[in-house]
């Protein structure tokens, strides 16, 4: 770990000008992710703007019948929080997926956003990483990638996104508000994260200095008939090797309104709206179920050891919206395998 | 009615409260005055040359006091050796800081002491070190045809024993037969607890080490042969371990790297590997086991034949006994055992839980499986068919063997008659649901060890005896065997390990701290007692005259004739009536070679498990282990069964999970920390029954114990493995068993 300066932002502004302030500084809210890296020397700021005691911790209805994150609300007050429970389960359910609850309990949302990946050759300074050195290599091409992207990667990088909430989010399209150097804006969050194309230093379209402020989800919450599936290596505690999520509106076994996205898969949240219109106005089958599956992964690329996800991709999507169909998933249900 | 009876009974840990009080006291826990910080630098390439270490840059920072590498260590020990512990293999052990060359990936290169560890950390982040690489081979896959026997091996090893019968003919002739290979990738112990020491420099030349290690002896005897030091310059003290499962039987580079700066500063010093160095430091090795059986019309074994190869080190013959175990689980008359050994270019393999045993049971017990179907029999009743009441590898009777007993009460108390035989025959909960079992065999040995008893003239005994405690429960048992053998409270009893100004006791490993270290302790006890009944028979009335030692008793703090009880006298009336402040004895304890030479020893074990596979997304739950174990007389009912839970975590561990990755680009382990390396957590683990079948046995030992920290972990990976085979009629012979390889 290099030295670092430090400092407890008191309100946006403060921090906004803080971070401006310091050449190579970074944000930090519950750090779960950050001091990792920075323990490894993979992250090497210079000053750390601490943003967690920001007064942006609440969750609150919007006049246009959404829901707000605030930034700071840790994942756990989030997850069970009364409103998301009722209005966006399939919130919950993600959440729930993934860490462990001491980790929920410090992570924020702003933070869980910002996470970066867990490419095995990312953290191993003995290794060349595009994402972490630009221009020294991808050791996962190759090497061993059984938890790398078979969607959008590039020559570049195949490494994945490592939230399971980003993955709801993504399903439930929330904007993502964030205060900069230039004043504030709002970001879709499917344009939040990005592709690694040439630049997989980059993993989302923050300008610099910019802080996220909070989630505002729409109203739609997809309560009734929604599905958060993650498979991983074990039961608890695993980063996905795929995860699905999905939301239907139904009207009997038609499907009225649909958004499906995946974990595990890509540089970021996969969010495939072309899938989402093969199931609009299509009756909730197996048939159905199938053949938007196979569009999922229709130009999917394996790397040799994740070969196996397009197959695995394939099936969960069938089974995720088939328990998403049958609208018995209740918040608080995370997948454990056998039972 | 006796209070004293401690044996056999299930008393809380001794030192439970000191761990949550956090009073127990760890080796990175000794906050020394004036201590300094060493962090190790470790190689990123696999095979060269270090060409240049820019040490400078680093040493000029403020606080930073020395980097520590090849260019300036002093003179150390010359010869082999010197560098040689207890168990070290055949071979020239790892010579730390000792040359420009790399022979292993993560080798360490340099240790950078500074004031702080922060300070340390960051220095070491900051030096620069040129390499100079060649080519390396790091891949099992390369070696298949360059296996080699090892020459000698470790202490314990034994090469497997020649064949007997006519293996090849018999298996020509057998009604089935099958014939499969079998797979695991490198395992690494990942204790919690890292690797750290803590040297306090005492002056004048002298250091006590506080470092994690399961042989505190083990580690003086390095020390004094790598640095020179005389046997009352160097003491080693292990009080408490977070864990060791075999990755503390030798010295590790910490404790070398700590003591070196602390003989060189003059200043005490410590050092603390990271996780990912926690991969640098021995692992179950990568094994190939091929397997050959075949049965008669009868469905007895005709033919039995295993043969293993795995890796080791350029620079050391790293060795287990992986297939001698096969030719006497079962009854057969043709039996070949081959094993082989092949260089690669990653440091020495190290023993892990039941090291060898493991490997090889997995092998053998899903053979057994897939012959049992060939053969068209239920798995339970192929083995009983088979069931070896000799051990044909040596030609002797077993001193006890309770294995058909442990195979009656688990198969009851699992419910396995409820099995159908057809794979993908069971269903529930909309899974496929699959039962398998598996069981194993393992040595039940007695070490050489010493103890010292005191006891003080209010009735309160110190026993004394440098073991260790790596979370077995060698405090409460030691404790117990006391306590018990002069007739006291647990309360009245304290027992004190891991220091090596304490009686000598071998590194704590393979399963034998119980039956060693106890008959020390009892005999110690003992002899402090002959001393107790000598003072009682001094006034020319006591009741205990003439009475010779077997002829008394201890019990509820008095001390009695054995066939009657009413001639007693109270301990602390004798203890204080002696006008001693304090008595005390020494004895050791060896095995009675005379007593074991015409029997087999061994414990054994059997679990059975049942799976939950989802046929379409591959998902294995593990949904119930019942495992029953016979070692003999359990010492303590409580911290026995949670050693046994704690093998069949590990066994589910090594079946579904457990893998540390090679990237054989870089020669380099990737998965290497806890978010990727994975272990069960409880979400992975199922309800789990253990049952232990007493065993009378005053062969073994005059406690009759055999020890029980790795039986338990044996037939768990088997049981799940065929239980997976039975849910879904897959074979997956390459472990860990994870989705893809379902799908």
């Amino acid at each position: 770990m290099y030295p670092f300066t430090y400092s407890r932002a008191t309100d946006v502004a403060d921090a906004v000008r803080d971070k401006a302030g310091h050449d190579g500084s970074a944000y930090v809210g519950g750090g779960t992710n950050l001091i990792d890296l920075m323990k490894m020397n993979v992250e090497q700021p210079a000053h750390l703007v601490n943003v967690a005691k920001l007064p942006l911790a609440k969750i609150e209805d919007l006049p246009n019948g959404g829901l707000r994150l605030g930034a700071t609300a840790t994942n756990s007050d989030t997850a069970w929080n009364e409103q998301v429970k009722a209005r966006y389960p399939l919130l919950n359910q993600a959440i729930l997926a993934g860490a462990s609850p001491q980790l929920r309990n410090a992570a924020t949302n702003g933070g869980n956003l910002m996470q970066r990946t867990r490419c095995y050759y990312f953290y191993d300074l003995a290794t060349p990483c595009n994402k972490r050195e630009p221009g020294s290599g991808c050791s996962a091409i190759g090497g061993f990638n059984r938890i790398h992207a078979i969607l959008g990667a590039s020559e570049a990088c195949i490494a994945t996104h490592p939230s399971d909430m980003c993955v709801a989010l993504a399903a439930l399209a929330p904007t993502v508000r964030v205060s900069g150097p230039q004043g504030e804006r709002s970001i879709a969050f499917e344009d939040f994260h990005r592709l690694p194309g040439d630049h997989p230093e980059f993993d989302n379209t923050l300008a610099e200095g910019e802080l996220i402020t909070s989630l505002d989800l729409p109203e739609k919450g997809f309560a009734k008939h929604f599905a958060y599936l993650k498979l991983r290596d074990r039961h608890s505690y695993a980063f996905a090797l795929v995860s699905v999520a999905v939301g239907l509106e139904m009207d009997g076994d038609t499907i009225t309104d649909a958004r499906l996205a995946l974990g595990g898969v890509a540089h970021k949240p996969w969010r495939d709206h072309s899938a989402e219109a093969l199931l609009k106005g299509q009756h909730a089958t197996a048939e159905t179920f199938g053949r938007v599956a196979a569009h999922v992964v229709a130009n999917a690329v394996g790397q040799g050891s994740n070969d196996f996800k397009i197959e695995l991709a394939r099936r969960a999507i069938v089974r995720a919206l088939k328990q998403a169909a049958e609208g018995k998933q209740e918040a608080g249900d995370v997948y454990l395998g056998g039972q | 009615m006796t209070q004293t009876n401690h044996i056999g009974k299930a008393p809380n840990r001794v030192d439970g409260p000191l761990k949550v009080a956090g009073t127990a006291h760890y080796s990175g826990e000794f906050n020394v005055p004036h201590l300094a910080y060493g962090y190790v630098v470790s190689s990123p390439i696999a095979k060269g040359k270090v060409v240049a270490i820019h040490a400078d840059e680093v040493r000029a920072l403020p606080g930073v006091l020395e980097v520590f590498s090849h260019e300036n260590v002093p003179y150390l020990a010359w010869f082999d050796k010197s560098y040689k512990d207890q168990i070290a293999p055949g071979g020239s052990p790892f010579r730390p800081l000792h040359s420009p060359d790399i022979t292993f990936n993560q080798q360490p290169v340099a240790l950078v002491v500074a004031d702080t560890f922060e300070l340390a950390r960051y220095a070491a982040a900051l030096l620069r070190i040129d390499y100079e690489q060649e080519d390396h081979e790091t891949n099992l896959e390369t070696k298949r045809t360059e296996g080699y026997a090892p020459g000698g091996g470790k202490t314990g090893f034994q090469a497997p024993p020649p064949p007997r019968g006519n293996p090849d003919k018999a298996l020509k002739n057998a009604t089935h037969s099958i014939e499969a290979e079998y797979a695991h990738g490198a395992q690494h112990h990942n204790p919690m607890e890292l690797f750290t020491t803590t040297v306090e420099w005492r002056g004048d030349g002298k250091i006590t080490a506080y470092d994690k290690t399961q042989g505190v002896y083990n580690v003086k005897n390095y020390l004094m042969g790598v640095f020179g030091l005389g046997k009352d310059e160097v003491r080693v003290v292990n009080q408490f371990m977070g864990g060791g499962f075999g990755a503390g039987l030798r010295p590790q580079y910490s404790v070398f790297m700590a003591v070196l700066a602390t003989l060189e500063l003059k200043r005490s010093v410590r050092v603390t590997l990271t996780r990912q160095q926690m991969f640098s430091i021995g692992h179950r090795p990568n094994t190939l086991q091929l397997l050959k059986m075949g049965t008669n019309p009868d469905g007895t074994l005709a033919s039995l034949q295993h043969h293993a190869l795995h890796e080791t080190s350029q620079f050391e013959d790293y060795t287990e006994n992986i297939v001698n175990w096969s030719g006497m689980l079962y009854q057969c008359e043709n039996v070949k055992l081959g094993y082989q050994l092949a260089k690669l270019d990653i440091y020495s393999p190290q023993d892990m839980r039941a090291p060898g045993a493991a490997s090889g049971n997995v092998g053998l017990e899903v053979a057994m499986d897939e012959m049992a179907y060939a053969a068209g029999l239920d798995p339970l009743e192929f083995r009983l068919r088979n069931y070896a009441d000799r051990d044909q590898n040596v030609d002797k009777p077993f001193s006890s063997k309770k294995l058909r007993e442990c195979y009656k009460q688990a198969a009851a108390k699992f419910g396995w008659e409820t099995r159908t035989q057809k794979p993908r025959s069971m269903r529930a909960n909309g899974k496929l649901r699959g039962m398998g079992m598996g069981g194993g065999v393992w040595d039940a040995t007695q070490t050489k060890s010493a103890a010292k008893a005191l006891i003080s003239a209010d009735g309160k005994l110190t026993v004394r005896s440098a073991t260790g405690e790596n979370g077995t429960g060698t405090y409460t048992i030691m404790t117990q065997i006391a306590a018990e053998t002069l007739g006291l409270p647990l309360e009245a009893v304290t027992f004190e390990l891991g220091d090596t100004d304490q009686p000598e006791a071998p590194i704590q490993g393979g399963s034998w701290t119980a039956a060693s270290v106890g008959t020390a302790v009892k005999n110690a006890c003992d002899a402090l007692g002959e001393k107790i009944l000598k003072l009682a028979q001094k006034p020319a009335d006591s009741p205990l005259k003439d009475a010779k030692y077997d002829e008394v008793e201890f019990v509820n703090g008095q001390l009695r004739l054995r066939l009657d009880h009413d001639q007693a006298v109270v301990l602390r009336d004798v203890l204080q009536a002696s006008g001693e402040t304090q008595l005390e004895a020494d004895s050791s304890a060896l095995p009675n070679m005379l007593k074991q030479q015409g029997y087999s020893m061994h414990s054994h074990n059997v679990a059975f498990a049942e799976v939950e596979v989802d046929e379409d997304l591959g998902t294995i739950k593990v949904t119930r282990v019942v495992s029953a174990v016979a070692a003999g007389r359990i010492l303590n009912q409580k911290t026995a069964r949670s050693q046994v839970l704690g093998s069949v975590v590990w066994g589910l561990g090594m079946a579904l999970m457990e893998e540390t990755v090679m990237d054989h680009k870089f020669g380099r382990y990737v998965n290497h920390n806890f978010a990727e390396y994975h272990i069960p957590v409880n979400a992975d683990i199922p309800h789990i029954d253990v049952i232990f079948v007493h065993e009378d046995d005053d062969i073994v030992n005059p406690l009759g114990v055999k020890g029980i920290g790795e039986v338990g972990m044996l037939g768990v990976t088997a049981a799940i493995a065929n239980a997976v085979f039975h849910a879904t009629g897959k074979r997956v012979r390459d472990l860990p068993i994870m989705l893809d390889k379902l799908l």
